[in-house]
């Protein structure tokens, strides 16, 4: 028995009893290892087989197709190591787009008021997601998967009653188009490779994250909240005002993309984004995310997302037909759960004894 | 060494003076009435032991001190004040800490980052602002070991300690930050013979600091090894409300099994 009550011993006079841990033993508890490893060797893997994969080009198109999916994947990850899912991201995107550019259109206003209005309106979503997983105690699958369905049809519905087809009018010609292009989507050339600006948006927020969560006090909350909610709620976490301001931070970085989407294309497809919502939790998960919650990091979500990436584009590269990318994509996903699932119990089980 | 739990508990303690006292304290959910009637003192430096069977009401009368659902009838005083919690962050403010069986603590995150959960150490009060890690480190790994509590690596996660460990973390982490009444829910119920031991040896220290301890138990053996008063909760009612001097093991055993309706039972079932 290592306790007793009256003298602990000479404990604190020799506070070298500690027990080092092997290398192999600490980066095996690291949530992010597994996708690092995979990102290498599939990463090794097409440059070897693609030659056209080999150029800086198109490693930084690779970066930019990551960045897209990575960027919100940031918000998911985050979301689910506090425990909840959210569906309705991948719709939310063009949501954001759309709301700006119709308004704009119809009413003839400087797009800044609708980027504005459409980021309140995101916010609000997300509010209403997490207020409803909070409130009535339904798993946020079925809640998102309401407003996924909900943002999907009402994407469709209202451009063609305000357009008459389901494409956003081009707001090219709109005042603000310029300089809110210069924010979300602009782009800058080193030698002969293009830099996206959302590559750069991408690193920022994911280091935003990891700071958030290893080293604040409201990272702290969305590992307890994730791990164990009711002794989270029992040592005092603000448990509902942590899980909201997940959701309405997913909403936030949907917002964001949605914002990149629309001054990159002019317009938006009313349709579009269905399924995103899932390449966002693959990234998370690849990258080691438990979907049970409480466990992970904002570094291998990044991951998670470049592997995405990489094979997107990769296979196009290797002249492969891309219809395999699915594939590809669901047994990276099992092996990634199955890896998750060792390095769990690799962090819980008792070391020593 | 002198430093043990008694030395990091509230000064103010006096033994005897009673923190929390419950009045004639009733709970309905809907229709339902899970609890009625209910007196129940609770005086620094004293253990006292909440027994039931399942439904009995316990759990109710937990959720009532510590914050997560406010009562209905009767009165909740603390310190002589007339309180009703609306959540467990104004019970802990009031000093009253409760840890839950298996829920006292977050399995994967860092000893240190569950000794400080909910307290955290900032550098400053915006919302980015850092948190105090080396501090947080050396503060919870030098306050647990002169607390009795050792463990090997202030950054294992929590999980990988046993049963008995990981409550007495928890206990530990209360006194720490200031608790002056102490609620145990079922603390032994998911430990062997040994690890009980560990936890109602802490229970035993808690006590002898000075602090008010609510001890809720099946297990009228554990409850008799540190308890100085005894309340039987049956169907949201007390059965039973007696002190250490007036009530047997025997008697304690008998009434958790069911008294009376044991004897009519005996009566029906004899062979």
């Amino acid at each position: 028995m290592s306790q007793t009550l009256q003298a602990p011993a000479p404990a604190p006079s020799e506070p070298t009893n500690r027990i080092r841990l092997s290398l192999s033993q600490r980066l095996l508890s690291r949530p992010e290892i597994g996708a690092l490893v995979a990102a290498i060797i599939i990463f090794i893997f097409f440059f070897a087989t693609a030659p056209s994969f080999r150029s800086a080009e198109s490693f930084f198109t690779v970066l930019y197709q990551s960045s897209i999916i990575g960027i919100v994947a940031v918000g998911v990850g985050l979301l689910m190591i506090g425990g909840e899912f959210d569906l309705s991201a991948g719709v939310m995107v063009y949501t954001a787009g759309l709301v700006t550019s119709m308004f704009c259109w119809y009413y003839g206003v400087n797009l800044w008021i609708g980027a504005g209005l459409s980021l309140i309106f995101c916010l609000a979503l997300g509010f209403l997601n997490g207020f409803l997983v909070m409130r009535t105690g339904i798993p946020s699958f079925l809640i998102t998967l309401g407003t996924f369905f909900v943002l999907q049809g009402a994407n469709l519905g209202v451009t063609k009653l305000v357009t008459g087809t389901v494409s956003s009018p081009d707001i090219s010609q709109i005042a603000g188009f310029d300089s809110l292009r210069a924010v979300f989507s602009s782009s800058f050339k080193i030698g002969s490779v293009t830099v996206w600006g959302s590559v750069l948006w991408w690193i920022a927020f994911v280091a935003l994250a990891a700071w958030t969560l290893q080293r604040t006090r409201i990272g702290n909350w969305i590992f307890a909240v994730g791990g164990n909610l009711d002794s989270a709620r029992a040592v005092g976490v603000p448990v509902v005002r942590t899980k909201i301001g997940l959701f309405m931070t997913v909403s936030f970085l949907a917002w964001f993309v949605g914002m990149h989407q629309l001054f990159r294309f002019n317009t938006l497809q009313a349709g579009s984004g269905v399924g995103n919502e899932f390449l966002y939790i693959i990234a998370a998960v690849v990258g080691g995310t438990l979907l049970t919650g409480g466990f992970g990091n904002a570094v291998g979500v990044a991951i998670g997302a470049f592997i995405f990436g990489m094979t997107s584009l990769g296979i196009i590269y290797a002249g492969w037909d891309p219809n395999w990318f699915k594939a590809f994509l669901g047994v990276m996903l099992l092996l990634a759960v199955l890896v998750n699932l060792y390095v769990k119990r690799m962090a819980t089980s008792r070391k020593v004894g | 060494m002198t430093d043990t739990l008694a030395s990091h508990a509230d000064r103010d303690l006096n033994r005897g003076e009673p923190l929390i006292e419950m009045t004639e304290v009733g709970k309905s959910y809907g229709a339902i009435r899970a609890l009625s009637g209910i007196n129940l003192r609770v005086n620094a430096g004293e253990v006292t032991c909440v027994l039931g069977d399942n439904g009995a009401g316990k759990s109710t009368l937990i959720k009532i001190i510590s914050g997560l659902h406010p009562h209905n009838d009767g009165s909740l005083r603390v310190d002589g004040q007339e309180v009703s919690f609306s959540s467990p962050r104004e019970a802990l403010s009031h000093g009253i800490a409760t840890v839950y069986q298996d829920l006292a603590v977050v399995g994967l995150m860092e000893v240190w980052r569950n000794f400080f959960l909910g307290s955290e150490l900032t550098a400053g009060r915006y919302p980015l602002a850092g948190l105090k890690i080396k501090q947080m480190r050396t503060i919870a790994d030098t306050e647990l070991r002169k607390m009795g509590v050792v463990v090997k690596d202030i950054n294992q996660p929590i999980g990988t300690l046993s049963g008995g460990q990981r409550q007495c973390v928890a206990i530990a982490r209360a006194v720490y930050f200031g608790a002056r009444v102490l609620i145990l829910d079922e603390p032994t119920a998911a430990l062997g013979v040994k690890q009980s031991g560990v936890v109602l040896r802490y229970v035993a220290a808690a006590r002898d600091a000075g602090l008010g301890v609510v001890f809720i138990t099946h297990n009228p053996h554990h409850a008799y090894l540190v308890g100085d008063h005894f309340v039987i909760l049956k169907l949201g009612t007390t059965a039973l409300d007696k002190n250490r001097a007036e009530v047997s093991l025997d008697e304690l055993t008998t009434q958790m099994a069911g008294g009376d309706e044991l004897a009519e039972l005996s009566h029906e079932l004899k062979r």
